[in-house]
């Protein structure tokens, strides 16, 4: 008992004083403190960013609204000394034009094929991007066959009346293309039905081709000189990947091939093409292109550019493949060999369907990159939809100072839109892929 | 017992007779070699050369009979004609009289060259700022970086320039209201005027002085290595390397000029009634090249950094901080280095897209090597296939070179695994 009373000596008999209350640690200011004013450093960084804001967004959020003149027919809307506004955009001027920015000089009754090739493309785009989308094989049907040849018809009008001779040619050439067909499969012993259903497929295939660009669906013909603007600037995109994938594919595996001259031929195609600028190649395929043609072959200047684009993307879609083939475990083909699959078996059933999903965003990113280029077109005299601008910039109806400015912020706006989408919609499927390999 | 031999012997007899089969099979000549994949392989390779060959072969047939007829003449003799035509900037002595299509080429090469290379140095330090201020702790840092990145990225080069050269020009004045910026600078709307160096017999001291300077330099590097090697004192490199690679050349100059022979004067720029002349002049069109090539290449050099500094997994830091680094010493010996290396590839092809995006010059009319040449002497000339064949040969090389340095980079900086 006596030691009970010694010992607690040490014990406080008075209250602590309380410590002061901990800085908040949630709530809007404790965030602000923590992430903007953590220490001098920080502090002075956030001040120095709050001040080029404070320099760079007023001033454009007035010239692009505040300021902007809405509506109006003319010049005098936008020109100070004519009574409009000329400090903020003309939106007038967009306004007025945008037929012009979307069709070009298309046609003006004609005007409804390109919005259905609009809609067709959009049905063909969401049908192979949208991962969940059904049937998505028959999509690819859709946009790599079916699509290129209504749009071919829906823009151009059709009706190319081939004579009765190119029919006459094409028929003996389709036999020739089955009976070679035939012989092979007669020479490797094999039964001569695939062979068959094989070759008549090309031939059916290209002659269903022919015979829906030769029909005469009763539309008028439409020069592609009067094509123009964004109908250009997305003909030239979709051109560029429905070829370039395809093609991609091709000189992919012909990189990856065991044979020395296909390899060869494949990396010297690669990396000629992705060293040199796409503007030196569009020059090419403008100037070269008609002299490697025999002199009574035209080409149309508006195929010239696609084939450069289609081309120079391919290129660059093959490095995105081959990458994707690449990450393929080496027990996915040893697998497929072991199944007693031959090569083509091989890709299609195993291969080329893992390796290109795990692609699709290195794709999606190619694609942009192709978006953006298609611009370059316009240096090459193609009325895309850069072109369109510059040409009704120097428009006397429209002279006025802030025209330029507006015009390139509303180029900016439309491929800001497209390549910003895409580029979530890469990102949401890379999320998505990864994913699924963590499980 | 007896069946059960029976059931030993019977499948080693079907074996043996099976494998007898399969030799009969294989000899000729039922499925023959046609079936031998390396026949195949050289078949499928002489049908790819052939092809190949016949659309070299009827594409030059036709090329010759187009040129005939056009009556364009061929070969690279056009390089000695004269040229003909004024370039606005040109880094040699470039005249219509007296300049040949080659001196063209070598005008357009030059600046394209140029504005590369400026436009690298800049673009690297504005995207690996903006690279660092993504991962900024600091929110407001990290959003703006985040969409200065975005915005940049997603619209075309070609509408940024175009936008660039009417903002630049829009905002110069008329050469008659040049805006004197002191020291000899104006700016207009035909660019900007400075001071050009006229330089004196004695300037071969400079660069003789910068020479010493890098010698020195690298020696001292050397000593300062096998010192900490041998004791583990350090030096201060930096210091030294900045001292003698910038500090003696400077010193030179100023040691000269105080004696009397200042190697370097300038001669400034004298306002006319229209317009100024003499000095040294930077056209609008440079500049506006100049900022849309690095603000839209820096977008992407940031997400390179920004890749290669979170390539650097959290256990490097804390196991440098471990052995006692100072937060200094982490990011320059442990971090750094080892984001270099994931840095470095896809920053060297971001340099070569710059120098291929400079291209792009053409669209505002910056004489570079595809406006000059491509352009121009193209349509003066006609002689398409010349002209194509050496541009594109220029920036060929320049990419080739490019990558395989890059390869033997790759090769040194590599980790070596077990």
């Amino acid at each position: 008992m006596s030691t009970a009373v010694d010992m607690p000596r040490f014990v406080r008999a008075q209250q602590v004083e309380a410590l002061p209350p901990p800085s908040l640690t949630r709530g809007p200011i404790a965030w602000v403190r923590e992430n903007l004013f953590s220490g001098p450093f920080n502090t002075v960084l956030t001040l120095v960013v709050f001040y080029l804001l404070y320099v760079s967004v007023p001033p454009l959020v007035k010239f692009l609204f505040i300021d902007a003149v809405w509506s109006g027919t003319d010049r005098a809307v936008c020109r100070a000394d004519m009574g409009g506004s000329e400090s903020g955009a003309c939106w007038a001027f967009i306004r007025d034009k945008i037929n012009y920015f979307t069709y070009g000089s298309y046609t003006v009754s004609e005007r409804w094929r390109v919005n259905i090739f609009f809609a067709l493309l959009a049905i063909g785009v969401v049908w192979l991007l949208w991962l969940k989308a059904p049937r998505r094989d028959l999509g690819a049907v859709y946009f790599f066959w079916l699509f290129p040849i209504a749009s071919y018809i829906l823009l151009t009008g059709g009706n190319a009346t081939f004579s009765g001779r190119f029919w006459l040619g094409f028929l003996i050439f389709g036999a020739l293309v089955i009976a070679f067909f035939a012989f092979v499969a007669a020479i490797l012993k094999v039964s001569l039905r695939p062979a068959l259903i094989i070759g008549g497929g090309i031939v059916g295939v290209v002659g269903v081709t022919l015979a829906l660009v030769d029909m005469d669906f009763g539309l008028a013909h439409v020069p592609t000189s009067l094509w123009g603007g964004i109908l250009v600037t997305l003909l030239v995109a979709t051109v560029g990947i429905v070829f370039s994938l395809p093609f991609g594919i091709v000189l992919a595996l012909g990189r990856r091939s065991k044979l020395p001259i296909v390899r060869m031929a494949s990396v010297i195609f690669i990396e000629f093409v992705r060293g040199v600028p796409l503007i030196t190649v569009l020059i090419m395929a403008n100037t070269m292109l008609p002299l490697f043609l025999p002199g009574d072959i035209t080409v149309d200047r508006l195929l010239r550019p696609l084939i450069g684009t289609a081309l120079f993307a391919s290129a660059y879609m093959a490095e995105v493949v081959r990458g994707g083939l690449q990450a393929m475990p080496k027990g996915q083909y040893e697998g497929a060999m072991s199944l007693g699959l031959n090569y083509p078996q091989m890709m299609i059933l195993i291969i080329l369907p893992q390796a290109l999903r795990i692609v699709i965003p290195g794709i999606v990113n190619t694609f942009i990159g192709l978006f953006k280029d298609t611009s370059l077109v316009a240096i090459v005299g193609i009325f895309d939809l850069v072109k369109t601008i510059e040409a009704s910039r120097i428009d006397p109806n429209w002279a006025a100072p802030s025209i330029g400015l507006t015009g390139y912020a509303f180029a900016a706006l439309f491929y800001f839109i497209f390549c910003f989408g895409m580029s979530r919609y890469s990102l949401g499927v890379e999320r998505r892929l990864a994913s699924g390999q963590k499980r | 017992m007896n069946t059960g031999e029976d059931g030993l012997n019977k499948p080693a007899v079907r074996g043996f007779s099976s494998v007898q089969t399969v030799v009969s099979q294989t000899s000729p000549p039922k499925k023959s070699f046609l079936y031998d994949p390396k026949v195949r392989g050289i078949f499928y390779q002489v049908l790819l050369v052939a092809i190949v060959s016949y659309l070299f072969y009827v594409a030059a047939t036709n090329a010759i009979e187009n040129l005939q007829r056009a009556k364009i003449a061929s070969g690279f003799g056009f390089l000695e004609n004269t040229a003909g035509f004024d370039i606005s900037q040109s880094l040699i002595q470039f005249s219509a009289a007296g300049s040949t299509y080659g001196d063209a080429f070598i005008v357009g090469l030059l600046n394209t060259l140029i504005v590369s290379a400026i436009g690298i140095f800049f673009t690297t330090i504005l995207g690996f700022l903006i690279g660092i201020a993504r991962l900024s702790k600091n929110w407001m840092v990290a959003k703006v970086a985040m969409v200065y990145v975005e915005v940049l990225r997603n619209v075309p080069l070609l509408v940024q320039l175009l936008f660039w050269y009417i903002a630049v020009l829009g905002s110069l004045p008329h050469p008659r209201d040049s805006i004197n910026m002191g020291a000899g600078f104006y700016l207009n709307a035909r660019g900007l005027f400075m001071p050009s160096p006229v330089y004196a017999s004695d300037i071969w001291a400079i660069p003789a002085a910068l020479l010493i300077g890098l010698i020195g330099t690298f020696l001292y590097r050397r000593w300062a290595k096998a010192k900490q090697e041998k004791t583990g004192e350090q030096s201060p490199v930096g210091l030294v390397t900045l001292g003698l690679v910038l500090g003696l050349p400077i010193l030179t100059w100023v040691v000269l000029a105080i004696v009397g022979a200042n190697p370097i004067s300038f001669e400034l720029p004298r306002k006319g009634t229209f317009n100024l002349t003499g000095g040294m002049q930077i056209l609008p069109e440079f500049v506006a090249l100049l900022l849309g090539l690095t603000t839209y290449t820096a977008a992407f050099i940031a997400e390179v950094v920004r890749a290669g500094i979170l390539a650097v997994s959290k256990g490097q830091t804390e196991a440098a901080g471990s052995l006692g680094l100072k937060p200094g010493q982490i990011l320059r010996l442990v971090v750094i280095p080892q984001a270099m290396r994931v840095i470095v590839p896809p920053l060297t092809s971001q340099y070569l897209n710059l120098t291929k995006n400079s291209s792009l010059a053409v669209a505002i009319g910056y004489p570079d090597l595809v406006q000059v040449f491509m352009g121009t002497v193209l349509n003066q000339t006609g002689q398409a296939i010349e002209v194509i064949v050496i541009t594109m040969g220029v920036y060929l090389t320049i990419s080739l070179v490019t990558s395989a340095v890059m390869n033997i980079y790759n090769r040194r900086v590599a980790i070596v695994e077990r």
